[in-house]
C-alpha cells in the first residue's frame, strides 16, 4: 500500500464523518437505529459535527429544510433502514417540491441480507426515487468518500434537492481507502447558470417596451442566494415596474417598498392577481406557474407575453407557455439582465407606466386584506398583525404550518429580507412549522424564531417541541387556534354547503399545560387586549415556547381566487363568496 | 377551449450512466408523470465510459413531447437526449423471434411469407419454424398478422433502437 494511502484507510462510517466535515457541516438531524450504528459511534468519537436527536425523523427532515432555508447551506439527516427511512419520506418530497438542498443518510441492513425482507429492511432507494433529485446505495466501502461529496454536489447545484445516500451496516464497518473531495462534481449533471445573452437581450427589449408591466418572482430568486435578491431589488427599481412574489419568494423584494403588490395567487392581495391578469409584460424570475398561482390556465392573462426565468428547463413550457424563455440561473440572469439595460437607451414609455400605476393604485384602494375587527374576540389577522409589529426590530425568523394561519402570515407579516421565511409551499405539509424552526433556531442560535401555527397542524409534530427543549433551541409556537382545520373548514363552508365533515378539532390539548409537560413554557389570550402582552412575555422567554392564542373560530381567509377560477374571479370578502360573515353562522 | 392538439409519435435516444436503477428512474419518469411508453430498449453501448443508450417511443401533443424530453434531461445519471423524430433524419428497426408451428400447407405458406419478408430460419424442428425478422414496427406487425392463420405460436420483439442518419452523433 503506497504511504499516502495508509492515512485514508477508515471505516466507511470513518469516511462519512470525514466527507462531512470536509464539506463544512457542522450540524446533523437524526435519529438513531440498528443499520446506522456504527455511524452513531463514529460521531461519538468526533467533536466537529452536532448532532440534534429529533423524535421522529420526519422531524429531521423538516429541522434540516429549516436549518437549509435559514443559511443556504445544505441540510444533514441521519436515519435508520426501514420505518427510519421511510418516516423521513414526507420530508423528501416537501424539499424536492420546494427545491431545499437536503442530504439524507439512511442506514440499510447489510449488503448480503438485502432483498431477504430482514429486519427493518425497506427498499429505499426504490421507495425514494420518486421523492428525491438522486439517490445512491452504496455498495462498496471505496466509493463512500466520492459519493458523499457528489451527493452535496447534486444536492446544492442546479435546481437545489433533496439526495439519499442509503449505507448498508456492512459498508459502513468496513475498512478502505478514502477517496473524494469538496471539489468532486458529477460526470453528467453539470447544471447551466448563465442565461443565453440572446434570450436575455430580446427580454431586455420586451420589458423597456411594455405598457403594463409586471414582475413575479419566486423561490428561484432566494435559492440562488443574498445576491440574486439584490439584484432582483435594483433592477426592479430601475425600471419602475411593480413586482409580485409567491408564497416561496416572499423576503426576496421588501414587502415595505411601493412597488410590491404583496403575494400573487390563491390567497395572493387583488391588486397582485388583477396586475397579472391585465399585464402585457410578465417577468418571471425563479417561479414555476404553479396551479396555486394561475388559477384557471385558459383564462390565466390572456394578453401578455411571457418571460420566463428558471434553472430548471422543465418548468420552462410545463404549464404556460412562455414567450422568451431563459434557463438560467437568478441571480446570474438577473445580473445579464441589469448589464444589458444599463447598455442601451431602455426608457419605458412614462405615461404608460404612470397610467398602469394609477390603476394599480385604484386596486389597491380595494384595501383586500381589510378584515371586520373586534373588541371581543382576537381576531386571526389582528394577531399576526400585532406579532409582525412587536417583532419586526428583532428581524425575526418565521416559519409556519399549513393551512389558514399560512396564508394570513404570508399576508400580514412582511419580509424584508431573503431567508426569513420557512413554509411549506408545494407539498403543503402539516407538520413542518415546527421541527423547521427548531432548525432554523438550531442554526441562529440568539434570532427570534417564531413558528406561526394552526392547532391541527401543531400535533402533527408536537413531539419535536421536545427536540427543541433538549436542545436549548428556543422556539416560539405561535399557535391561532380556532379549533378548526381552518383551510378545509373553510372549504367546506364555500364549496360543500357547510358540510363540516371531519374539520372540526376535537379533544385537543391544555396547550399551555402541554407546554409545561414538555418543561417549556405555555402562554394564553383569549381576548384582543391581552394580545400585546403575550407577544411581550414570549419574546421575553428564553426557553421554547407554545401561545395558545384563541382566536374567532369562523373566520375565513380572503382573498380567494377557487380553485379552477381565474385571476378576475377573485373573490374578497364573505358576501363575496356567497356567505354572510363567517361568524354570523354560528355553528357553535 | 383551446383547439385539440395532434398526438406525435417520437422516437427518442437517452444516453445514460449505466448504473444499478437508471432504468427504474426512467421508467418511473414516464409512469410518474403520466407518459406513454410504446418501445424501450436499452442496453451498454460503450463499456469503457459505462454509458447505455436506451431508445424510446412515446406519444403526446407536442408540449408534452418536450416536457417528456426536458423531464429526461434533468434526471441526473442522463447524459444527452436526442429527439430522433425532431431532430432526424433517423433510421429505427426492430427485431422480432417468430415462432409458428404447422404442418403441409401452412408450413409451406409460412416459409414463402417469410422469404418475402426477407425473414430468416432461426431454428427448425418438423412442425415448427422460428424466424427472425428485422425492420421497421410496422413491418413486423404485418409479419406476425400473416403468421397468424399459419400457427403463431409465440413472439418475442426487441422494441424499437434507432440512430441518426448521416456522419453526425446520436
Amino acid at each position: 500500500m503506497p504511504p499516502e494511502a495508509q492515512g485514508n484507510m477508515m471505516s466507511g462510517a470513518e469516511m462519512i464523518i470525514r466527507a462531512l466535515k470536509e464539506q463544512g457541516v457542522d450540524t446533523i438531524f437524526g435519529y438513531p437505529g440498528g443499520a446506522v450504528l456504527p455511524i452513531y459511534d463514529a460521531l461519538f468519537k468526533q467533536n466537529h459535527i452536532r448532532h440534534i436527536l429529533v423524535r421522529q425523523e420526519g422531524g429531521a427532515v423538516h429541522a434540516a429544510e429549516g436549518y437549509a432555508r435559514s443559511t443556504g447551506k445544505p441540510g444533514v439527516v441521519l436515519v435508520t433502514s426501514g420505518p427510519g427511512a421511510t418516516n423521513a419520506v414526507t420530508g423528501l418530497v416537501d424539499a424536492l417540491m420546494d427545491s431545499i438542498p437536503i442530504v439524507c443518510i439512511t442506514g440499510q441492513v447489510p449488503t448480503h441480507l438485502i432483498g431477504s425482507d430482514a429486519f427493518q429492511e425497506a427498499d429505499t432507494v426504490g421507495i425514494t426515487r420518486p421523492a428525491t433529485k438522486h439517490n445512491y446505495l452504496v455498495k462498496n466501502v471505496a466509493d463512500v468518500g466520492r459519493v458523499m461529496h457528489e451527493a452535496f454536489y447534486v444536492a446544492t447545484n442546479g435546481r437545489p434537492g433533496p439526495v439519499v445516500i442509503d449505507m448498508p451496516k456492512d459498508i459502513q464497518v468496513e475498512t478502505g481507502v478514502y477517496t473524494g473531495s469538496p471539489k468532486t462534481k458529477h460526470r453528467s449533471y453539470q447544471p447551466q447558470l448563465k442565461g443565453d445573452l440572446g434570450a436575455i437581450r430580446q427580454a431586455v427589449e420586451l420589458i423597456a417596451s411594455a405598457r403594463r408591466p409586471v414582475f413575479y418572482t419566486g423561490g428561484g430568486v432566494i435559492n440562488s442566494g443574498p445576491n440574486a435578491s439584490q439584484l432582483l431589488r435594483e433592477f426592479v427599481r430601475m425600471t419602475g415596474f411593480p413586482i409580485t412574489t409567491t408564497l416561496m419568494g416572499l423576503g426576496s423584494y421588501p414587502a415595505s417598498d411601493p412597488q410590491w403588490l404583496g403575494m400573487l395567487g390563491m390567497h395572493g392581495t387583488y391588486e397582485a392577481n388583477l396586475a397579472m391578469h391585465d399585464c402585457d409584460v410578465m417577468i418571471n424570475i425563479g417561479a414555476r406557474f404553479d396551479d396555486r398561482i394561475t388559477g384557471r390556465l385558459n383564462a390565466f392573462s390572456p394578453d401578455s407575453k411571457k418571460i420566463h426565468v428558471d434553472i430548471d428547463r422543465s418548468s420552462i413550457n410545463k404549464n404556460v407557455h412562455a414567450d422568451v424563455a431563459i434557463v438560467g440561473d437568478a441571480g446570474h440572469v438577473l445580473e445579464d439582465m441589469i448589464k444589458v439595460w444599463k447598455a442601451g437607451v431602455h426608457r419605458p414609455d412614462k405615461q404608460a407606466i404612470a397610467d398602469w400605476w394609477k390603476q394599480i393604485d385604484q386596486w389597491r384602494g380595494k384595501d383586500c386584506l381589510k378584515y371586520e375587527p373586534s373588541k371581543d374576540v382576537i381576531m386571526p389577522q389582528y394577531a399576526l398583525q400585532r406579532l409582525h409589529a412587536l417583532t419586526k426590530h428583532l428581524k425575526p425568523y418565521f416559519t409556519t404550518e399549513v393551512g389558514q394561519h399560512q396564508m394570513w402570515a404570508a399576508q400580514f407579516i412582511g419580509f424584508e429580507e431573503p431567508n426569513h421565511w420557512m413554509t411549506s409551499g408545494g407539498l403543503g405539509t402539516m407538520g413542518y412549522g415546527l421541527p423547521a424552526a427548531v432548525g432554523v433556531q438550531i442554526a441562529h442560535p440568539n434570532a427570534l424564531v417564531i413558528d406561526v401555527a394552526g392547532e391541527a397542524s401543531t400535533m402533527m409534530n408536537i413531539q419535536e417541541f421536545s427536540t427543541a427543549v433538549q436542545h436549548d433551541a428556543p422556539i416560539k409556537v405561535f399557535i391561532l387556534n380556532n379549533e378548526y382545520m381552518g383551510m378545509v373548514r373553510q372549504w367546506q363552508q364555500i364549496s360543500y354547503e357547510g358540510r363540516y365533515s371531519h374539520s372540526y378539532s376535537d379533544s385537543l390539548p391544555d396547550f399551555v399545560k402541554l407546554a409545561e409537560a414538555m418543561h417549556g413554557v405555555g402562554l394564553r389570550c383569549t381576548k384582543p387586549d391581552e394580545v400585546d402582552g403575550v407577544i411581550e412575555e414570549m419574546m421575553a422567554i428564553r426557553k421554547p415556547v407554545i401561545v395558545d392564542c384563541q382566536v374567532a373560530k369562523l373566520e375565513n381567509c380572503f382573498p380567494m381566487v377557487p380553485s379552477g377560477a381565474a385571476h378576475n374571479e377573485i373573490l374578497l370578502n364573505a358576501r363575496d363568496a356567497g356567505l354572510e360573515r363567517a361568524d354570523d353562522l354560528a355553528l357553535v | 377551449m383551446r383547439p385539440q392538439l395532434p398526438i406525435e409519435r417520437h422516437t427518442m435516444a437517452v444516453l445514460v450512466d449505466n448504473e444499478a436503477g437508471v432504468l427504474a428512474r426512467v421508467i418511473g419518469l414516464f409512469s410518474g408523470r403520466g407518459y406513454n411508453i410504446e418501445s424501450l430498449t436499452v442496453a451498454e453501448v460503450n463499456h469503457a465510459e459505462g454509458l447505455s443508450r436506451i431508445t424510446v417511443v412515446t406519444r403526446g401533443t407536442p408540449p408534452v413531447i418536450e416536457q417528456i424530453k426536458a423531464q429526461l434531461e434533468r434526471l441526473i445519471p442522463v447524459h444527452k437526449v436526442s429527439d430522433l423524430t425532431v431532430e432526424g433524419p433517423a433510421v429505427e428497426r426492430e427485431l422480432a423471434l417468430v415462432k409458428v408451428a404447422a404442418l403441409g400447407d401452412p408450413r409451406v405458406e409460412s416459409l414463402r411469407l417469410a422469404d418475402a419478408f426477407r425473414a430468416r430460419v432461426l431454428d427448425t424442428t418438423t412442425d415448427s419454424f422460428t424466424f427472425e425478422i428485422t425492420g421497421s414496427s410496422e413491418k413486423i406487425d404485418a409479419f406476425v398478422e400473416l403468421m397468424k392463420p399459419l400457427g403463431l405460436v409465440d413472439v418475442s420483439r426487441t422494441g424499437v433502437v434507432a440512430i441518426k442518419r448521416g456522419a453526425g452523433g446520436m
